[in-house]
């Protein structure tokens, strides 16, 4: 297992977001966390890179290993996860910056100086964020000045420049035009090789292109985890079918 | 029977429609009556400034020469000049933004983005902003005691400068804390998953996102330190100096002082003296507004969220 959580609760102050979690993700996978609204997915999701710790009042109990090692434990340095574990938003936020700049900022934070290094990782994460083509001749431009979806693939482009071994993705195209969806869909499925990823995603059909595996959440509990195709032609428990047939949520 | 109803019905509606008529006229007036009140409102202000100028250019500009701006002062009116008094006014400008830059950034940056929201945060926010607000004598006082008599730095430019930087600071810190505030969560958010520290954020993101904002807001600071004059007095900056200051520990003064000495003497050419200087002053200040507005202006323009 690459990615493994065990009997995790969460919570916020007084509220108990997730109830005791339990489960497993394969190396080079894609897992899709579904659910309604409010059901915890993506405070999940924010687990494995730590980004609740910026939340006051938030509380963890249980653990989280990535190859074997607890993310929570105090040897671990919240920075050096964040490395190893990508992270790409709902909205685009690309940084009020140059679009070379903006996919070369996770390098100069890792302290990379090297020019020729860094323009040559610029240009292989741009390419496999298949947006190469499309900014090679502006890379000194605003980020600002692209369309939502070439700023959301110029965000999965500034993760992968970092070399993570594992993507963090939070509804990533649900801000997005129908075309832009599928060109970030064809991305995520091409990456499938190099890292493990795991995406939060409100599109039933989204998941069940994407995605290997399918976990389906509910008020904070982990209702299903199944393959994915099983968890959507048999599932076991009659909430998941009641969700994915859109019965409710 | 009906008749009388109807005609009964009629007179009420007419009534009806007389009060309603009579309501839309006193709106429409009072809609009017106000639009007047607020044009005057405006013209009030604007005449006594165009007033005070017409006046003061009209004394002053005539006397600005060269000779005026290069001459130290004098006894005698017409030899007098402001060479010492601007002199100083640069080092004082200079050196008050050297000292209450960083630490009003500073401490804005710490209330920003470090602290958490605690009953010991809401007091030094309360207390911030009701600094802004104590009178700039008090200030003076202050830079006296703690500065000239307890550190021993005498009437120096440099007594000058900490006491106006302490003037400042909860401007600069307030304004500072706006425009760091204009930065987006998800800004900070993307540089914190990209595995960058709190520190690399704040430097590579928050700041150069947030730095005319804040520049802007140091600026409109820094004008107004330079047409203090209370404070200064106070510490005993003096209008008499032969020589402008070399050093940061030379005692100095500064155009606000040297208006001030002017105007309160008898003879009539040195309140011409005045004005002049009153022309310089007012320029210094206007130039450096204008850069805060250009600043503004280019920062709404560039940075869209």
């Amino acid at each position: 297992m690459k990615i493994e959580a065990k009997n995790v609760n969460f919570y916020y102050g007084q509220d108990h977001i997730l109830k005791g979690i339990s489960m497993g993700i394969k190396k080079n996978t894609v897992t899709a966390l579904i659910g309604p609204s409010g059901c915890g997915k993506s405070t999940f999701l924010r687990l494995f890179n730590r980004m609740n710790d910026l939340i006051e009042g938030a509380r963890l109990e249980g653990e989280i290993l990535i190859e074997g090692v607890n993310i929570y434990s105090e040897k671990v340095n919240v920075n050096e996860l964040r490395k190893t574990v990508g992270m790409v938003f709902q909205k685009p936020n690309p940084f009020p910056k140059s679009i070379f700049e903006n996919v070369a900022y996770g390098l100069k934070v890792n302290g990379i100086k090297n020019k020729a290094y860094i323009e040559e990782k610029v240009e292989q994460s741009l390419r496999q964020a298949a947006l190469w083509e499309e900014v090679k001749d502006k890379l000194k431009k605003s980020a600002f000045a692209l369309s939502g979806g070439q700023q959301q693939r110029l965000c999965i482009a500034r993760a992968l420049a970092v070399e993570p071994s594992i993507l963090l993705m939070d509804e990533p195209a649900s801000a997005l035009d129908p075309i832009s969806s599928i060109k970030v869909e064809e991305l995520i499925y091409s990456l499938k090789n190099t890292y493990t990823i795991i995406i939060v995603t409100h599109n039933m059909q989204q998941a069940s292109r994407t995605s290997d595996k399918t976990a389906f959440f509910y008020m904070g509990e982990l209702v299903e985890y199944d393959d994915t195709r099983t968890l959507f032609t048999n599932p076991k428990k009659e909430r998941t079918q009641n969700y994915i047939t859109g019965r409710f949520g | 029977m009906t008749k009388m109803v109807a005609t009964k019905r009629r007179k009420l509606r007419k009534r009806i429609k007389l009060k309603y008529y009579n309501k839309v006229k006193y709106f429409e007036f009072q809609d009017k009556a106000f639009k007047v009140f607020a044009i005057a409102c405006t013209l009030f202000g604007i005449s006594v400034l165009l007033a005070l100028l017409v006046h003061v250019f009209s004394t002053g500009l005539g006397r600005i020469d060269w000779d005026f701006m290069t001459d130290g002062p004098s006894r005698k009116a017409s030899s007098a000049g402001i060479y010492t008094a601007w002199i100083g006014t640069l080092w004082i400008l200079v050196l008050t933004a050297v000292i209450a830059f960083p630490i009003g950034v500073g401490a804005a940056i710490y209330l920003e983005e470090y602290n958490k929201k605690s009953k010991l945060t809401n007091f030094l926010e309360i207390n911030i902003a009701n600094l802004a607000g104590v009178p700039s004598i008090i200030y003076g006082l202050l830079g006296l005691e703690l500065f000239s008599r307890m550190l021993h730095l005498g009437q120096s430019l440099l007594t000058g400068a900490l006491t106006l930087s302490l003037l400042i600071l909860p401007v600069i810190i307030v304004s500072t804390r706006e425009a760091l505030r204009t930065v987006p969560y998800s800004i900070r958010e993307g540089s914190y998953a990209l595995g960058a520290s709190k520190w690399q954020t704040i430097w590579n993101q928050v700041l150069p996102a947030s730095m005319s904002g804040i520049f802007t807001g140091v600026i409109l600071a820094l004008s107004r330190a330079v047409g203090e004059t209370a404070p200064l007095i106070v510490i005993g900056a003096l209008s008499y100096i032969r020589q402008p200051p070399s050093g940061i520990l030379d005692s100095f003064t500064v155009l606000p002082i040297q208006i001030f000495d002017w105007v309160s003497r008898p003879q009539k050419e040195f309140s011409v003296n005045a004005a002049a200087a009153i022309i310089i002053l007012l320029s210094i200040t206007f130039i450096m507004n204008g850069v805060a507005v250009y600043l503004r202006h280019r920062w709404q323009k560039k940075v869209k969220w």
